[in-house]
């Protein structure tokens, strides 16, 4: 059968190494394997002692990221067809610490993530009795793409301005909080907005694009970012030209 | 994450940055194509002096012309702070790198203003 | 603070130049160097100002400065990267702004269009006015 070579980032710090090296794995190269299928491989028949992070193989979980061939990718849906003849570079996701091997260190996202607050914030929470609140298909229109974010991360990867400034908020978690406050249902436009409009917020950002072009989910972050920073600029020119109104 | 509010320029500066890309787009290449390209080359004779003045003289094209130097300079102020913040790694001098940007902006665009308000007085 | 584990951990550092490691982020340097040309042409623009105010002999001294070669490849240059910027950003304008007209929103096709209507609007106005008049 068809082999393809999988170059595969070891960081091993428990024996001592202090930087990643690269290790070469002969895998077969079946059409229906995806870099993940090759990487179970590995786990299961050449060397268990390698680490990664996967779960449901369907580009759904979002805990399958890692750097191929040097483009942040979901190793689920990455066929090694499409990477053949190969060798396959496979690293941890870019700016992110390494913990070991394939898997990277998520803190500093998750923070960012909860700082944005992303979930529902009403002034008045309706009493449960009243029901749902209720949603025209136009106004799940507004949000919808941007909800179909999975925490991925492959946007943070992308992302340059991150890479050289781990304090900017970054893509993913800037798109969740638009989506937020796109969502006709949500009342913390003002509490999102103050946020984002802090100098680590949406101001680093360059419109560089390279999120959106690697999200395996069709989301424009790069977008979000730009619609919110119109958002937080008119709420900054309201405030200068309207102080009393500001809270 | 709750940390106390900062007051931050950064909002006027990112919209006079869109206002000025804007313009900058939208006026710029046909005029950098005419006095650029076509009349030196040629293929577009050069405007009549007399007319290329009174069109200046007039007061809406001076302050269309300082809004459109203003702007583009803030523009281009912004954009070369964070291209040499961020493809020489210097995001630490922010504060340095924004004085001189937004410093010589600022001056392009007083100079443009003392131009615009004197050379045809 | 951080713990002996995360004391462990292999902390990546960009490149230097990372720019030149992908096309897409080298593309995205020129985009933004093409705000020095911007900036450049505003100082022709004002000498062009400046000339005219002073009288026809400077007017035409400042032609005669133009329609230098070295002027005049400085200037092709310059186009091509004023072009790169107008371009860029009317094709990002439909992802950055959400545009409405009476409470629906504008599919972004149509954004675009607009943006490009009007600057062939503005180009044939400008042209008109300093060239055809």
């Amino acid at each position: 059968m068809d082999q393809i070579t999988l170059r595969v980032a070891r960081y091993r710090p428990d024996d001592e190494e202090t930087e990643p090296v690269l290790v070469d794995y002969d895998v077969p190269l079946r059409p229906d394997w995806a870099v993940l299928d090759g990487l179970n491989y590995i786990k299961d028949e050449l060397d268990g002692t390698l680490s990664y992070r996967w779960s449901c193989r369907m580009g759904i979980c979002g805990s399958c990221g890692m750097m191929v061939d040097g483009e942040p990718k979901l190793t689920c849906a990455t066929f090694l067809v499409d990477l053949a003849p190969g060798p396959v570079r496979i690293e941890p996701l870019a700016n992110f610490p390494v913990i070991r091997d394939l898997i990277v260190d998520l803190t500093d996202f998750m923070h960012k993530l909860s700082s944005v607050k992303p979930w529902l914030i009403r002034q008045d929470e309706q009493p449960v009795e009243d029901g749902e609140y209720l949603q025209t298909p136009a106004q799940l229109d507004e949000f919808k793409q941007f909800s179909m974010c999975i925490n991925c991360m492959l946007c943070y990867a992308a992302c340059p301005v991150y890479g050289l400034d781990g304090s900017f908020v970054g893509p993913a978690a800037i798109a969740l909080a638009h989506r937020y406050d796109l969502d006709s249902r949500d009342e913390g436009d003002r509490q999102r907005l103050t946020i984002l409009a802090q100098p680590d917020g949406v101001w680093d950002c360059t419109f560089v694009g390279e999120c959106s072009t690697a999200c395996p989910k069709g989301v424009d972050p790069a977008g979000a970012i730009q619609q919110a920073k119109l958002a937080a600029a008119q709420e900054a020119m309201k405030s200068l030209l309207l102080p009393w109104r500001s809270r | 994450m709750t940390s106390p509010r900062r007051v931050t320029p950064e909002p006027f500066v990112w919209l006079m940055f869109s206002a000025g890309g804007v313009v900058a787009a939208l006026i710029l290449p046909v005029l950098l194509v005419l006095f650029g390209v076509a009349i030196p080359l040629g293929w577009v004779e050069a405007p009549d002096h007399a007319h290329l003045l009174a069109v200046l003289r007039h007061p809406l094209t001076r302050l269309a012309l300082f809004g459109v130097c203003a702007l583009a300079l803030v523009h281009a102020a912004h954009r070369l702070r964070f291209t040499v913040e961020h493809t020489f790694r210097l995001g630490r001098y922010d504060p340095a790198i924004a004085t001189v940007t937004y410093g010589a902006a600022a001056a392009g665009a007083a100079a443009a203003a003392y131009l615009l308000l004197t050379a045809f007085g | 603070m951080i713990s002996p584990l995360e004391a462990r951990y292999y902390r990546r550092r960009m490149p230097l130049l990372w720019w030149a490691h992908r096309r897409s982020y080298a593309i995205f340097v020129l985009r933004e160097l093409s705000s020095a040309f911007v900036a450049l042409f505003i100082v022709e623009l004002l000498l062009l100002v400046r000339a005219t105010a002073r009288g026809p002999a400077a007017y035409e001294s400042f032609l005669d400065t133009m329609a230098h070669p070295a002027m005049i490849v400085l200037n092709l240059i310059a186009l091509a990267f004023v072009l790169l910027h107008a371009i860029t950003f009317a094709n990002l304008t439909p992802r950055a702004m959400i545009v409405r007209l009476r409470g629906r929103r504008v599919p972004s096709r149509v954004v675009l269009a607009g943006v490009y209507a009007g600057w062939l609007l503005v180009t044939a106005f400008l042209a008109w006015l300093l060239v055809a008049a």
